[in-house]
Formats: C-alpha cells, structure tokens, sequence
C-alpha cells in the first residue's frame, strides 16, 4: 500500500489525509510517529482526538476522498474491505454458566489480526451479552460522532421467549456477530482501544462498573444542552426522512414476511391431512396401492420440505430484518446528536455575536471548539451514511438472496421426490407389460 | 406466458386418454360403437325455454358430434352430424341404461351440481369453468359408454347419438321405468339376503371404501387448494413494496424493482396451476360415481339372490302344506292344523281340491324358481367379467392420473423454481 493512496481509511481525526499512514504501512514509520510527533491521547492510528487547527480543510479531503472511493469503487465495496483487512473477528460456541446467583450464556469471541495494536496475533476470550453491552456503551461515548451498530434486543420477555432454547440462542449469537464484524471493520471504531479490551482482555468484569457512571453522564450532558436547532441542512434531513420511510417498508416487509409464514404453516396442516388420505386408501386397494403410497409419501417429503422453509425463514430471515430496525433508531440517534451538536454550537455562536457587539472580546475559543465539532460530526456522519448505505444495500441483497434460495432449495426438494416416483412408477409399467408379453 | 392459451377442445384432448382411457388397443378388442364412429361433444350453449311446469328458464344443451369412423380413416372432411342434447336427457339415457343393464358397472354422468369447491371456485351452474368441465365430463361419459362391449351395442345408445327428436319417447316406449326396482325392493333384499355371493360382498365393501377414500380426498384436495391460493396471493404484496421501495433507493432500485415484478408474477402463476389440477380431480370424481355404480351391481345381485331365496323358500313351504294336507302328518305348527284338531278336518272335496291348488301352486313355484335361478345366476356370471373389467380399468385410469399428478406437481415445482431465480438475478444486481 503506498502511502499517497489510503483507501480504507477514512479518518475522523484532524490531520490532512496525506499525513495519515495506514496502520500495515512502513512500522517504523507508524512507530517515529507516536513516538516524536505528539504526545497528547489518541487513537491508535496516530490520529490526536482534539487538536486546535482547523477542521475543514482535511474534512474536505476526507469526503472528496470518500466521494473518489466510491466512484472509482463500482465494484462491492465488501469486497473491497475483505482484501485490506486485517483484523477479523467471529462470534460462535455458545455455552450455558449456570451459577448460584444465576444462569446466562457465554459465546466465544475469537480475534485474528496482523495489527501492531495487539500484542498478540490471535485471541480467545469468553463473553457474555452484558460485555457486548459494555462495549457498545464506551464506544458510544469515545465515538460521540460515528454510527455504532446496534444489538440484538437486550430484553426478553420471561415466560414468552426461552432465553435458553436452541433458537433464541443462536439468532443472538448471529446478530452479535454481525455487530462485532461491523466494529471490527469500522476504519476509526475498529481502532478504539476499549474494543481491543474486549477483545483481549480475559477477565471484563473488573470494568463493568464503568460502564453505570459513564451511562450516567451521557444522559447529563443531553439534557444540559438543550439548545433549540435552527436550520438543519438538507442532506441531514433528508437522511432523517429516508430512514422513516426504510423503516415503514421494512415494517410492511417484515408483515408480509409473516403473513406468508402463517399462510405455510396452515397450508401445511392441510397438505399434512392429505397425505394421509393416500396412505389410508392405499389400504384397501391392491394393485393401485404403490402408486398411491407413493403419491402420500411424496406429499409427507414436500410437507418437510415446507417446514424447513418456514424454519430457515424465521430463523434466518425475520431476525435480520427487525435487526436493521434497530440498525435505522442507533442511526436516527446520531442523527439527533448531530442536530444538538449544531444547536449548541449556534446558540454558542448567537451569544458570543452579542457580548462581542457589547464589549469587542475575540471569539471565544469555546465557540471555535463547536464549530469544529460540529464540522467534524457532519463529516464523520457523512462518511457512516455512505458506509451504513453500502452495508445496507449487502446485507439486503444478501438477506433476499438467501430468501430466494431458500424457496429454490425448497421446489428443488419436492421436484426430486416427485420425479422419482414418476420413475418408480414407470419402471413398474414397463415391468408389467413385458410380463404381460411374455 | 407459459404456452398459448388452450382451446376447450384442445385442452379436452389434451386430457381425453386420461379422462376415458381409451386406447388403440381397447378400440381393437370387440367391435364397441367407437370402433365404427367417432365422438364428442364439441359445444356447449345456454338456450331459453319452458320447463314442466310451463315456467321461464335458463339451460344449458350441448352439441354431440358424430362422424363414420372409415370417413375419418380416410380422412374425407366430412362434416359431422350432430345433435343438442340437455343433461337431463343423458340423464335420461343413463337411467335407462342402468334399468336395462343391471349388471354392468354403468359409467356415470359428470357431476350435476359443483361440489367440493374451493372457494375460488364458482358454485354456479352457469360458470363457464363449471359447463366447460361438464362438456368434457358428457364426452367422457359417451366414449366410455360407446366403447363398452355390452353397452355400445345399445339401439337407444344410437338414437341418442343421432335422433334428435323423438328419442325420448322411444326411450320411454322401451317401459324401462316398470322395470326399474324399487327402493324399498331392494334395501330390504340388503338386510333379509341369506347367501349372497361372498365375491359381490366383498365387491360392495370395496365400493364402499372407494367412495369413502375418493370423497375424503376430494374434499383434503380442495382445502388444499385453498390454502395454497393464499399462499402465492400474499407474496403480490411483496411486488407493491419492494416497487415502493425502489423509488427511494439509487442502486438498489431496479434490482428491486424487477424483482418485485417477479413476485407478482410468482402470485400470478397459482392460477393456472389450481385451474389444471382441477382435472385431476374430476378423474377422481369420476371414480367417486363410479363406486356407486358399482355398488348397484351389487346390490341387484342381493335382490335377485333374496328373490330366489324367497321363491324357493315359498315352494318349499307349499311342499310342505300339501305333505301335511295329503299326509294328515302335521310336522309344524299351522292355523290350519290347530282348526282341524279343534273343529274336525273339513269334507273329503274340500281337500281335493286344496290338494290340486297346492300341486298347481307347486308347479307355477317350481317354474318361478327355475326363472329366478337363472336371473340370479346369469346376472351373477356378466356381473363378474364386467366387475373385472372395471376393476382394470380402474386401476389402469387412477394409476395413469396418480401419474399425472406426479407431472403436474413437477410443473409447478418447476415454475416455482423459475420464478425465484428470476428474482434472485434481480437481487443480485442489487
């Protein structure tokens, strides 16, 4: 990779694009930067959180560089990714912990990675939904700016859904995967040191308490903003308004979705019925009744057939759809963040435009720090959308995809049984006539 | 779309050889009617008239055609002849059929009012799906009819092919209606037969059982159908939002836009599919009459073995009397005995002539016997051999339409297929 032409960062920070190395470029070259360049906190990529030079410039760099990727990217950008990457994460094995206090599961976070960040080039650790909670929550507050991925629903239900069944476990662990792979090829979130925590460190529980204050905090600096938005750029707006609408169309599509599987299921009580009509009047004939044992076993093959479908549709396809519901509220949330952000700061500026009427004092370096937070957020959301859009527009053509094979695989199952009777039947025919003729 | 539409007359030839089973070989064997003639019935029209009861009403006649088989061989293009004939009148002719032919199994009339429907499905009378099936279903009925060995060679089977006017009253001149038994006739020799044949028993329990599997699958089938209906239907709702989805997306949009054309499509397709099964299942309703066809055989057997049973019991009992009367032994108890003992016997003339009614009496009851034996066996020996030739005809005709099924299914899994992969292009050009 040479050093003029990153492409799968996007940065977030403040330092013009060019000066940003990738993280598997030249190490030593990544090593002098931290050590002789600054000193001040920052991501791991080199990038300082906060700087006082101007935003703008490199912001702009930033979406020209995006605009560039993605005209010159017609290709998957999935694809893309998948050749750059160098950390990947899965989600699998889970086990029940049955303790005194209580019951829960655990699923095994394993992370393979060619990252200087990590001391190690591959992890194993256990994990319980609570860490993934816990993650979710510090990358929130690190990240005020950027689109984290949602999870799976934290609540359920005692007594209506099993926490425990076979199911539920797996339609979880599924979507916390999903979650983990979105951070994990995130260009700035991949790079947060809590999410190398979680991924590294055996025992998490020491942190848990945390996660309570910080969650705390948060909610205090919301309701202390309270600033009133003036006027919200078209492109925002519009991201709002397409959002509402995605999420009514998945709303109908998730009804249809379910309404075909109450269809099916009732279908196949009746196909199940029928079935068994065949095989009883098979009973009372003699030369009709492999014919007719046929045709009723073939009926019980496609009624398996049927089941397995309705299974694979609940299992597979329903929860990623809800999934993404959650997907449009975590980005309709930093969509509202950005709105306060912008507040704040024009409320901010308004009130600095009056006292520097009354008494000439510079613009306070307050007002500046908005501005450039505001700047930033709308690029780094900028950069979500295109990444969440792209991820949408994957993860659908997957979900569909996989919903057409599923009824593919489904027909191709009954067309087999039906054929092999026709042959069954037919070798039987051919049999009786040359007996006949002899 | 899939293949052009089919005429009615297409489609029944198309489904002829599964409907009536009528093969070169079958025309070879014996001279039946069909060898000679060809048959259909070609149209069906709603005429206007009055009824018995000198009322308006609406019905529908039916065109049968005829045409000299040798015209055809020699593929003169003779125009046919041809009559309209209502349904009342086959029914009419299978009536008389059924009188006249007791112990054949007489194919029966396609149904006369639409039953196991599926709520798609007209339940009128008047539905053009609902009289085109039944044109099929009287053509069926006729070729079975003509290619039958006994049957075919029937001079009201002939009438009815080629007088137009007039038949009924020939019919009705054949008295066929006084010979008819009665209902209570017959359900009575059910429950007093003796010693009926064990074969025809047997044969009736069968009947029983097809018309009971035949019935439950129908109406299994239909509910089926139904259900399937709803099934394809509710994927058109994904054609409408995946269209209303596409226009807010970029690159997404036509692959989702095509693709819900696809399902539309998919929701489309279970039209044709139900409609074709629909033929399958008038094959099975055909066996469902049939069963009651069958059964009738059976039963006529049990009234002309009671018949016998009871004529022979009745001269037994005269034997009897005139032992007793000639004897003056009393071997079982009678009135008449009683009376004697109490009342003294009666004159000497008196007994002669008791005596020589009883010896008439005996005589007549010896014929009656004789006559019902022979009825009885007679109608026991063609019942049998046309029992075995339906019993293969049957297993023949259900075996082919199980298969058929089979290839029907296939199709449908088929299209399925077709129409998801359709889809599936369009959401990978997403």
């Amino acid at each position: 990779m040479s050093v003029g032409a990153p492409r799968s960062l996007a940065s977030s920070g403040q330092k013009p694009i060019a000066e940003i190395l990738h993280p598997l470029s030249a190490a030593e070259e990544q090593l002098s930067v931290t050590v002789g360049g600054d000193k001040e906190a920052g991501l791991t990529n080199g990038t300082p959180v906060e700087t006082s030079s101007p935003a703008s410039t490199s912001s702009l760099l930033n979406r020209l560089q995006l605009d560039d990727d993605l005209e010159a990217d017609i290709r998957d950008p999935y694809a893309e990714a998948a050749e750059t990457r160098d950390l990947f994460v899965t989600v699998d094995d889970p086990k029940k912990h049955v303790s005194t206090m209580e019951t829960y599961i655990t699923y095994r976070v394993s992370t393979k990675t060619s990252r200087v960040e990590f001391d190690l080039p591959e992890y194993c650790v256990r994990r319980r939904y609570q860490d993934f909670d816990w993650l979710r929550i510090k990358l929130e507050d690190s990240q005020p700016t950027h689109l984290i991925p949602p999870l799976p629903e934290k609540f359920v239900m005692k007594g209506v859904v099993d926490r425990f069944s076979e199911d539920f476990v797996e339609t979880r662990m599924k979507a916390l995967d999903k979650f983990l792979k979105r951070v994990a090829d995130h260009p700035v979130l991949s790079f947060n040191p809590h999410l190398n925590t979680f991924l590294t460190t055996k025992d998490l529980n020491k942190r848990q308490g945390l996660a309570l204050l910080s969650k705390v905090g948060e909610s205090v600096k919301h309701v202390a903003g309270g600033y009133k938005l003036r006027a919200r750029p078209a492109e925002f707006g519009a991201m709002g308004e397409y959002l509402d609408t995605f999420n009514q169309k998945l709303g109908t599509i998730d009804r249809i979705a379910q309404r075909i599987l109450k269809e099916q299921s009732e279908y196949l009580t009746e196909l199940r019925e029928y079935g068994t009509v065949y095989s009883s009047w098979a009973g009372s004939e003699d030369e009709l009744r492999r014919p007719l044992e046929g045709v009723g076993g073939c009926v019980t093959t496609c009624c398996g057939a049927l089941e397995d479908l309705g299974d694979g549709m609940s299992q597979d396809i329903l929860p990623v759809l809800r999934e993404y519901v959650l997907y449009i509220e975590s980005m309709k949330s930093v969509l509202r963040k950005r709105d306060q952000s912008q507040a704040e700061y024009e409320g901010r500026l308004e009130a600095a435009v009056l006292r520097k009427q009354e008494d000439r004092t510079p613009m306070p370096l307050e007002v500046e720090k908005c501005q450039d937070k505001v700047e930033c957020f709308n690029a780094d959301l900028k950069a979500d959308w295109e990444r969440w859009q792209s991820n949408k527009r994957h993860d659908f053509k997957q979900l569909l995809t996989g919903m057409a094979d599923k009824n593919i695989n489904h027909y191709e199952k009954c067309q087999a049984a039906w054929e092999s009777l026709i042959t069954l039947l037919q070798d039987k025919q051919t049999e009786d006539k040359t007996s006949e003729t002899n | 779309q899939p293949g052009a539409e089919l005429s009615p007359r297409e489609l029944s030839l198309r489904f002829l050889p599964m409907l009536c089973g009528v093969t070169a070989q079958m025309l070879e064997e014996g001279s039946t009617l069909l060898r000679r003639m060809e048959i259909c019935v070609a149209e069906a029209e709603k005429r206007n008239g009055k009824n018995t009861v000198n009322m308006q009403e609406t019905f529908t006649v039916y065109l049968v055609e005829t045409r000299p088989m040798d015209a055809v061989a020699e593929g003169r293009n003779q125009a046919p002849d041809s009559l309209w004939r209502r349904y009342s009148e086959f029914e009419l002719l299978r009536n008389y059929l059924l009188v006249t032919y007791p112990y054949i199994v007489v194919p029966p009339l396609p149904e006369k009012r639409a039953e196991f429907v599926w709520h798609k499905l007209s339940a009128d009378n008047m539905d053009p799906d609902f009289v085109e099936r039944r044109r099929v279903g009287l053509e069926n009925f006729l070729l079975r009819v003509a290619s039958h060995p006994v049957l075919s060679n029937d001079k009201i089977l002939h009438h009815f092919l080629i007088e137009e006017h007039g038949w009924k009253e020939v019919v009705y001149e054949t008295g066929f209606q006084a010979k008819a038994d009665s209902r209570l006739r017959a359900l009575s020799a059910t429950f007093r037969v003796r010693n009926p044949d064990k074969r025809f028993m047997e044969m009736k329990h069968y009947s029983d059982e097809l018309q009971s599997h035949t019935s439950q699958l129908l109406r299994a089938r239909a509910r089926v159908a139904d259900r399937l209906y709803g099934v394809y239907k509710v994927h058109g709702n994904y054609g409408r939002v995946f269209s209303e989805w596409s226009a807010m997306e970029k690159e997404m949009g036509d692959g989702l836009q095509s693709a819900g054309h696809h399902m539309d499509a998919y929701a489309a397709s279970i039209d044709d599919i139900l409609e074709e099964e629909e033929h399958y299942a008038d094959q099975l309703k055909e066996y469902l009459f049939y069963a009651e066809a069958l059964r009738a055989v059976c039963r006529k057997h049990e009234l002309t073995q009671f018949e016998f049973e009871m004529a022979s019991q009745e001269l037994v009992s005269k034997k009897q009397q005139h032992e007793e009367l000639s004897t003056g032994i009393v071997r079982t108890f009678s009135f008449k005995g009683m009376t004697n003992k109490l009342f003294g016997q009666e004159a000497p003339e008196q007994r002669e002539a008791r005596l020589k009614l009883l010896e008439d009496l005996i005589a007549e009851g010896e014929e009656d016997v004789q006559e019902k034996t022979v009825e009885c066996g007679e109608h026991v020996e063609r019942a049998w051999v046309d029992m075995h030739r339906f019993k293969e005809q049957k297993d023949k005709d259900l075996r082919e339409a199980l298969i058929n099924y089979a290839v029907m299914q296939i199709s449908m899994c088929k299209k399925g297929i077709q129409m998801w992969s359709n889809a599936k292009e369009c959401f990978l050009k997403m």
